[in-house]
């Protein structure tokens, strides 16, 4: 099937599978926010709604988000290694006119966010980094899952609150690049829209390291305890 | 002798249709059994080899660079012609035709340039199915300029690029048969000799450029399509590799070179900044469209601004002297026009080298934007060249050699006088004359290729035996050691001056005394000193490296050798022709600085004959009748 | 026209004899180049000093020196035919230098362009591409008058922008990966905006894109190197529209 094995067919897969998970990421997000204390009960109410969903809505969401992280990981890996031989020999001078860091830099992002991916999911949702906080042995008054209580105490630590948002950073850099890479490669860009998918690419990268790192920041300095 | 041109006879309007019923037929099935070989691969080389490819032959086209899409036809920036009347403009058929006869100053055959006009909409159809992006106006309908001193608008265009957009059509329509395998593509190859075998053209001898190896080619058929030779006045638009080999390797096996003399120089190009110049680039006629052309009235004003001379004291030559036509008169008109200022003294630039076209009324008139969508890229590509902003000081401009009406002679099927052997586009003499209208050389290279070769061909090729001369003929091998020894001859002389050397000093020597403007003295200066120039090449040129590798020195000093033969030859046609025609002035010929034809003793084809080294060539006539356009004087005053 | 100031510059140019030969930099001294030489021009000054040393001269690849053939190509401080705004080598001139600089000089590197010799490269992959289906296929004679089909000025002048691509390989040779995505994509969407060009639409652009696969460049990351490469200006929307063709063709 030339979508699996050509050029622009494991573009087009890598793009998809991509911003899929960059939607992912915005209803993440949303979730996340609750911590800030818009739903009744917080974001362990909401962890709560999550959890009594069907399972296997959630084994179907989790699957599918897994299908696609490997999808996006195995053909990225591919197509780099690829693309590396595609220029053998570099040239003497490197001049880069367009290029930048962030779409230099995509297979090393993408690999810092996989491992931290790894950790995030080990640390809040198997909870077995630090099992003495885990939400779902240590439920809050109302019975649900508390997560306020794991999550401000993992943040409360300088070295947790650095990593998650160092991470936030690289997840930056690959969505800076790859937003608007999604719409160029599914060809949904012109040279009149193609500045401003740039920027609005950027705009919601920037979007999501704020709205992410404001949860370690925010729990770090103390406001949200 | 006296040469026939086998042209149709009868009324005009017929002649092609009568011709091409005349003509035999290759069974379909017996097609594929004839081999062809194409050399050069530009508008007339691509055309034919897609073709003929098409038709079943099997065809190996040849080409120097690296790919078939780089040939100079790609250069050509204004347009391409074409009697479609889409302007309801008055044009027809008769029109383009009787334009073409006049504008080439009486000196072409009326059958072939009947059968260019008739088959010049035919090109624009096909180019527009093969997916050119002509210019269109906003229903949608192809747009078409006047071009080139034409009083209707009849010439195409894409951008300032149609002659690449042309070729691109060419090439794609060629890859879609080099993909089907009808057609062998060899790139980086030249041909150093043409295989004639028992008078007969049957093959070629090629160097490959990357390997240095020699390769022999057999065909039943060869057609050159290789292009100009003004690259002999060493500074000129052509490419850096353009060049008369092929064709006077041909006419040294007995192809005649006919109305060498007949060279076209472009009024309009970048003047030369330096010594170490190594070519000129054109700056599309169609500038003249809008651009003023002038000189200071006074010498003493050519060192200033041209900003601060008034306009009381500029002098519009070309609007004085042609009131009618303007800044739009003729190419060669207008270049003698220019070369006439600059030597008496009020050229402007450096050595006095150039005259000014100049902008300014038209953005007043126009607005600088509408100048910029017309002309755009040309202003970027002065600016890139000279630093000087065209929008705001008038561009300077001097005539340049740009191509040649010349070449091997052909008769109306195309075929030179060796049978097998046929030559199209600016490689041949047939439809130009003496002088070539704007817009009509992509007409002819396409014409040529698409529409003329497929039938012709047909008509000699169903008379010959399919595979008669196979590469292992010792003639052959002969024509390999030929060219190996002369390559060897080249490699060994270790002399102390360089190839470039000598191409630049033929070339001062071809445009001092056989460029705009001739006269007997300075001929015969030439026809002295270029075979002296010949002999010390041949002592002292230095050419390093080996023959079995990549070479450019080598590949450079072939055809400068050539050249130097070559030069002799068109200097001498220029001596012969006691007349003033086209782009062939000859100073003691004028009535008041217009060209003086003489009908009487001039209205031939002269087609030379090689007689062997440093022999004189014998010249052979074909008359030239006119049934149809009444020699008249040309005037376009 | 000042000529009589001049330059002495520099060069490190990359010398390889042949296909196998590993190759390796030299170092040589231009002197007296003015402001109006162009870049071809200095190296051929280069070069007659070299061959009246009986030195090897600088070997590359040249034809029409004015920006439109596309046989040029070289690499100028690391920037495909010297980082000027939409110019060739050939038509880059001295100017933009100053004297005592030193210029680095390399053939195009890419695994789809191997090096012939010196700065020559052999770019007959792009030819193939071409084969594989940038073409109509229609026949010598026999189609329709040329005004039968309209094409509004717009899509006429998109499909010449598109067009405008000299097949010179700098979009190859800049990108980090080695991808023919704009060239290609130029010759795509040229045909794919045309009328004449829309009935092969669907196969051409399948076709074209395994022939990039199969000559070696590599894939699009989106850098937009080949845009800054580019001596035309081809716009990357072109490498947008050979996407969403490609997609179309998918489902076709």
């Amino acid at each position: 099937m030339q979508l699996l094995k050509s050029s622009i067919g494991r573009k087009i897969l890598m793009a998809i599978t991509g911003q899929a998970m960059v939607l992912f990421a915005v209803i993440h997000l949303l979730g996340n926010s609750s911590i800030f204390g818009w739903l009744p009960g917080g974001i362990n109410a909401y962890a709560h709604h999550l959890h009594s969903l069907p399972a296997p809505v959630i084994i179907g969401f989790r699957l599918g988000l897994l299908v696609f992280v490997c999808v996006h990981v195995w053909f990225g890996i591919q197509l780099t290694i690829e693309n590396r031989g595609g220029r053998p020999q570099q040239y003497a001078v490197k001049t880069l006119q367009k290029a930048t860091f962030a779409s230099e830099n995509m297979i090393w992002t993408g690999g810092l966010l996989v491992a931290f991916i790894l950790y995030h999911l080990l640390h809040f949702t198997f909870q077995v980094v630090s099992p003495e906080t885990a939400a779902l042995s240590h439920p809050d008054s109302l019975g649900n899952p508390n997560v306020l209580g794991m999550v401000v105490a993992a943040f409360q630590n300088m070295f947790v609150t650095l990593i998650y948002a160092g991470a936030m950073v690289v997840l930056f850099l690959h969505l800076s690049h790859g937003i608007q890479s999604f719409f160029q490669t599914l060809g949904w860009s012109n040279d009149r829209v193609q500045p401003f998918i740039t920027k609005a690419g950027t705009l919601v990268a920037l979007g999501l390291f704020l709205g992410y790192a404001a949860v370690p920041l925010t729990i770090l300095l103390r406001i949200l305890k | 002798m006296i040469l026939d041109g086998k042209c149709p006879t009868g009324p005009i309007e017929k002649t092609w249709d009568k011709h091409r019923f005349d003509l035999k037929l290759v069974n379909p099935a017996n097609k594929r059994k004839y081999n062809v070989i194409v050399v050069g691969t530009g508008l007339a080389g691509g055309a034919a080899a897609a073709s003929l490819g098409e038709l079943g032959y099997n065809v190996q086209a040849f080409c120097y660079q690296d790919s078939p899409r780089r040939a100079h036809s790609i250069a050509a920036q204004g347009g391409i012609n074409a009697a479609k009347n889409y302007p309801n403009d008055g044009d027809s058929i008769y029109r383009l035709f009787y334009d073409t006869i006049k504008g080439g100053d009486f000196r072409a055959r009326e059958a072939d340039v009947w059968r260019l006009a008739q088959v010049s909409n035919n090109i624009i159809d096909q180019c527009v199915a093969q997916g050119v992006p002509f210019a269109r106006d906003y229903a949608g309908y192809l747009d078409n300029r006047s071009f080139g001193g034409a009083q209707v608008s009849r010439t195409f265009f894409a951008r300032g690029q149609t002659g690449q957009q042309l070729l691109l059509g060419a090439y794609s329509a060629l890859s879609r048969q080099i993909k089907l395998g009808t057609v062998k593509m060899y790139e980086r190859r030249e041909m150093l000799d043409l295989v004639v075998v028992d008078g007969v053209a049957k093959g070629i001898t090629c160097r490959n450029l990357v390997s240095g190896q020699l390769e022999s080619y057999a065909a039943d058929a060869v057609c050159l399509c290789t292009g100009g030779f003004v690259n002999v006045f060493y500074l000129s638009t052509n490419a850096m590799g353009c060049s008369v080999t092929a064709n006077w390797k041909a006419h040294r096996k007995g192809a005649y070179f006919a109305n060498p003399c007949y060279t076209q120089i472009h009024p309009t190009c970048i003047p030369q900044a330096g010594d170490y110049q190594s070519k000129l680039t054109l700056m599309s006629e169609s500038l003249r469209n809008d651009g003023r052309v002038w000189v200071p009235k006074k010498k003493e004003d050519c060192g200033k601004h041209p900003n601060e001379i008034p306009e009381d004291a500029r002098d519009y030559y070309l609007e004085r002297k042609y009131p009618s036509f303007g800044n739009l008169a003729p190419r060669d008109i207008a270049s003698r026009a220019a070369k006439e200022q600059c030597d008496d003294g009020r050229g402007v630039g450096p050595g006095g080298r150039g005259v000014y076209l100049d902008f300014a009324d038209s953005i007043k008139r126009l607005g600088e934007d509408t100048i910029r969508e017309r002309y755009g890229n040309l202003f970027e590509m002065y600016e890139k060249i000279t630093d000087e902003n065209g929008y705001k000081r008038p561009m300077r401009m001097y005539p340049a050699p740009h191509y040649a009406m010349g070449g091997l002679w052909v008769d109306y099927n195309l075929m030179s006088n060796i049978p097998g052997l046929f030559v199209l586009g600016e490689a041949n003499f047939s439809v130009h004359g003496a002088n070539r209208l704007g817009a009509s050389a992509l007409m002819q290279g396409l014409a040529d290729g698409y529409f003329v070769i497929p039938y012709t061909i047909g008509g000699y090729l169903a008379t010959v035996k399919p595979g008669q001369a196979k590469a292992d003929h010792p003639e052959f091998k002969k024509c390999e050691d030929d060219v190996k020894s002369y390559n060897d001859k080249l490699l060994s002389i270790n002399g102390k001056k360089t190839v470039f050397e000598f191409m630049r000093e033929l070339g001062g020597l071809m445009w001092e005394n056989c460029g705009m403007a001739r006269t007997k003295e300075s001929l015969e200066i030439n026809l002295k000193k270029i075979p002296a120039l010949r002999e010390e090449f041949w002592k002292n040129v230095k050419v390093s490296g080996s023959g079995a590798e990549l070479n450019q020195q080598l590949e450079n000093a072939g055809r400068t050798a050539d050249f130097l033969e070559f030069g002799e030859l068109l200097c001498r046609d220029a001596l012969h022709r006691n007349e003033s025609c086209g782009g062939h002035f000859r100073v003691e010929y004028q009535d008041e600085g217009e060209a003086q034809r003489d009908d009487v003793n001039y209205c031939y084809v002269g087609a030379w004959e090689f007689k062997g080294d440093n022999k004189v060539p014998e010249l052979h006539k074909e008359p030239l009748t006119f049934e149809n356009v009444h020699l008249a004087v040309r005037s376009y005053k | 026209m000042s000529d009589h100031k001049t330059m002495t510059l520099t060069l490190i140019v990359w010398r390889q004899k042949n296909a196998s030969d590993p190759g390796k930099f030299e170092t040589y001294t231009a002197k007296n180049i003015t402001e109006h030489h162009s870049f071809l021009e200095m190296l051929d000054c280069v070069n007659e000093d070299l061959i009246h040393t009986g030195k090897d001269p600088i070997v590359f690849d040249h034809d029409c020196r004015e920006g439109i053939c596309g046989m040029c190509s070289q690499v100028i401080n690391g920037a495909p035919h010297g980082g000027q705004d939409r110019t060739t080598v050939c038509q880059l001139h001295m100017r933009k230098f100053k004297d005592g600089d030193t210029i680095y000089i390399e053939p195009w590197r890419a695994r789809a362009f191997p090096i012939i010799r010196d700065l020559i490269v052999d770019r007959s992959a792009l030819d193939k591409i071409i084969q594989a289906g940038g073409y109509t296929s229609c026949h010598t004679g026999g189609v329709a008058d040329g005004n039968a089909i309209l094409i509004p000025k717009p899509v006429a002048d998109e499909a010449m922008d598109a067009a405008e691509c000299v097949g010179c390989g700098a979009c190859v040779a800049g990108c980090p990966n080695g991808a023919a995505m704009l060239f290609t994509g130029a010759k795509i969407s040229q045909l794919a905006l045309l009328p004449q060009g829309q009935a092969e639409a669907s196969a051409r652009v399948r076709n074209m894109s395994d022939a990039m696969t199969e000559c070696g460049f590599g894939n699009c990351t989106n850098h937009y190197e080949c845009m800054a490469a580019c001596p035309k200006g081809i716009n990357v929307k072109f490498i947008a529209r050979m996407n969403r063709e490609f997609l179309k063709a998918q489902f076709a």
